[in-house]
């Protein structure tokens, strides 16, 4: 069982999806980062099932799967929203309140 | 087609379905919907019929939570992942109470200004669905639906005021720190998953007990699941969207998240902390003496130059949840009397601080729709135009600062008491800065009520608050369950104590 192989490539995607929320300052671009990092969380999940057979990750990964769709959902609304009041989706222009 | 499928699913059968376990939920569900059908065909001027059905629902709710104490058995469901017992019921209670009270605070707000009446009261139910789901998560996979079933709605109604820049930046700023959070923990629970092989919590803590429990990927697992929380009570240095949050979203939803929200998250670190992850303490007890003392010296230090009172008590709030996270930096895998001691002064607290904070928002509210400010300053000489008011805030303020004879000062007793009674060396650390850090508090706390009784008004303007009659109950109810918790703390205390854990094993 190649096992190894699909951790690394999760923990790579959770790496890159980590620094991408970060380093980024569109916000499209963050939504899209965490996303990569739902769905190293995903193939962790279904490899972890697939090595011990039981169906529980799988289940795990569906949920995740549709909880993830609800919050990027609400998370573009959002977005759009930022954009009719600043003109702009560059989350350092979003930055009134400090202190 | 459908036989054939049923011939396949022949080997399914349905779990059994404890329906008076469930109850409080179904009543929240029921009054979800029939919330959604007043919405749709209450008149645009008459949509106040919500917030009556919502509060109504919500005190309904309450109804099978005492028929189940009465019952004192545990009900355990879906193979262990669903577990009714006394920690889930009291704490059950307490979303209810601060989802009544929300109401009470909301109805004026809302209606007067705001846009969404409607949708507003649906959003809190379901919010506070997720957080009686919480309050019986046995296992990681509900206990994640649960905290998405509470926070997207939270997220919503922390973007309420969407067109104002700083309405949807509070919620721009919440919404990302939470699914960013989300998103780590969710990394921290499939290592867990992958090294258990379950997600049943007791089976989770029976595997950590083993080899796995001693593997770096262990220890990594059970960081990133708990910091994933940590956002949800806003500890530090998870904590920066509280400020901004909370000023820009209407004032009923930041006391609503200010308590009800961490409380869920306290919830779930609890019973991460207790039941899945019991015998990591040596990794959970450094964890939680970095978070508690950070969190607690960062808020209260901040909270001292303020000048909106929102802000103030946004910081506050951060402060308090450092005080709650110090009682687990000391809880060790072997001392049972110890651990007891911990849950139920955590409890304890959670309960006191949740109608002390609605209080003090409840006040916040019925000011500022007078001085139409956030400011501090606008706060001068409140004594001398609205006396009750003044006392009801300052016996609020004495609570968080933990003066007798308000309630805090027993919680907060009892919080020193579960760290020192640890005996080692890091409780009495965490003593001493638990101690400086309330005396850093008392200083806003008393600040503001200088400001209130001594100063002047600042326009000269002395004629008296309006009440209307929902904060007016608000207000009532939460100074006198103070006063009464604070003179009799027994009554909580024994409520606090009995909140146990049912560790029953799964099937």
């Amino acid at each position: 069982m190649l096992l190894n192989q699909f951790l690394l490539l999760a923990a790579a995607l959770f790496c890159i999806g980590v620094y991408g929320v970060i380093s980024r300052r569109n916000g499209v671009l963050v939504l899209m980062s965490i996303e990569l990092i739902l769905n190293s969380v995903n193939i962790n999940l279904v490899a972890f099932s697939a090595m011990t057979g039981a169906v529980t990750g799988q289940v795990f990964a569906l949920f995740v799967i549709a909880v993830a769709a609800a919050e990027v959902g609400i998370g573009l609304a959002i977005v759009l929203a930022i954009f009719r009041n600043y003109r702009s989706v560059d989350l350092d222009d979003v930055d009134l309140m400090k202190g | 087609m459908l036989p054939s499928l049923l011939a396949a699913a022949s080997g399914f059968t349905r779990p059994a379905l404890d329906w008076h376990a469930f109850a409080p939920e179904v009543i929240l569900v029921v009054t979800l919907v029939v919330a959604l059908a007043v919405d749709l065909v209450a008149g645009e001027h008459n949509k106040g019929l919500v917030a009556s059905v919502s509060g109504i629902g919500l005190l309904a709710a309450m109804i099978p939570l005492v028929t189940l104490a009465l019952d004192d058995s545990s009900r355990v469901m879906f193979g262990g992942a669903y577990v009714v017992d006394d920690f889930a019921l009291v704490l059950k209670g307490l979303f209810l109470v601060a989802g009544y009270l929300t109401i009470l605070l909301s109805t004026n707000a809302i209606a007067e200004g705001d846009y969404h009446e409607g949708e507003y009261y649906l959003m809190l139910i379901s919010s506070i669905l997720g957080m009686t789901i919480m309050a019986s998560s046995r296992d990681l996979i509900s206990i994640f639906i649960a905290l998405e079933m509470l926070s997207i709605p939270a997220y919503l109604l922390a973007s309420w005021r969407k067109r104002s820049k700083t309405g949807i930046e509070g919620g721009m700023k919440y919404y990302l720190m939470g699914v960013f959070a989300t998103a780590v923990m969710l990394y921290g629970m499939s290592l867990i998953y992958g090294g258990t092989g379950s997600t049943i919590l007791t089976e989770v803590g029976a595997s950590l007990g083993g080899s796995f429990g001693h593997t770096p990927v262990a220890a990594l697992g059970i960081v990133f699941t708990l910091v994933g929380f940590g956002f949800k009570v806003s500890a530090v240095p998870f904590h920066n969207w509280a400020p901004d949050t909370y000023e820009g979203a209407p004032t009923p939803v930041t006391a609503f998240l200010s308590v009800a929200s961490k409380s869920a998250g306290f919830v779930a670190i609890l019973q991460l902390v207790f039941i899945g992850f019991g015998g990591q303490s040596d990794i959970i007890r450094p964890l939680m003496f970095i978070l508690a003392t950070l969190t607690m010296t960062v808020g209260n230090v901040i909270a001292l130059r303020q000048t909106n009172i929102v802000r103030l008590f946004a910081y506050s709030s951060v402060a308090q949840a450092g005080f709650i996270l110090a009682p687990l930096s000391v809880i060790s895998a072997g001392n049972a009397g110890s651990r007891e001691q911990v849950l139920s002064s955590v409890v304890l607290y959670l309960l006191v601080y949740t109608v002390v904070n609605l209080g003090a928002f409840a006040v916040i509210i019925t000011v500022s729709r007078r001085t139409q400010s956030g400011e501090i300053t606008s706060w001068g000489g409140l004594f001398t135009y609205a006396p009750a008011l003044a006392v009801c805030m300052g016996v609020f303020l004495f609570s968080l600062g933990g003066i007798p004879p308000a309630a805090g000062w027993f919680a907060k007793v009892l919080l020193f008491k579960a760290v020192l009674s640890a005996g080692t060396t890091g409780a009495y650390a965490m003593g001493v800065i638990m101690a400086v850090n309330s005396v850093i508090s008392l200083a806003y706390y008393l600040g503001l009520m200088r400001t209130m009784f001594m100063d002047d008004v600042p326009d000269g303007d002395v004629t008296p608050v309006k009440t209307p009659v929902p904060l007016f109950a608000a207000v009532g109810l939460t100074v006198v369950a103070t006063m009464v918790l604070g003179i009799v703390p027994g009554l909580a205390a024994d409520l606090a104590k009995g909140a146990t854990f049912a560790f029953l094993p799964g099937r």
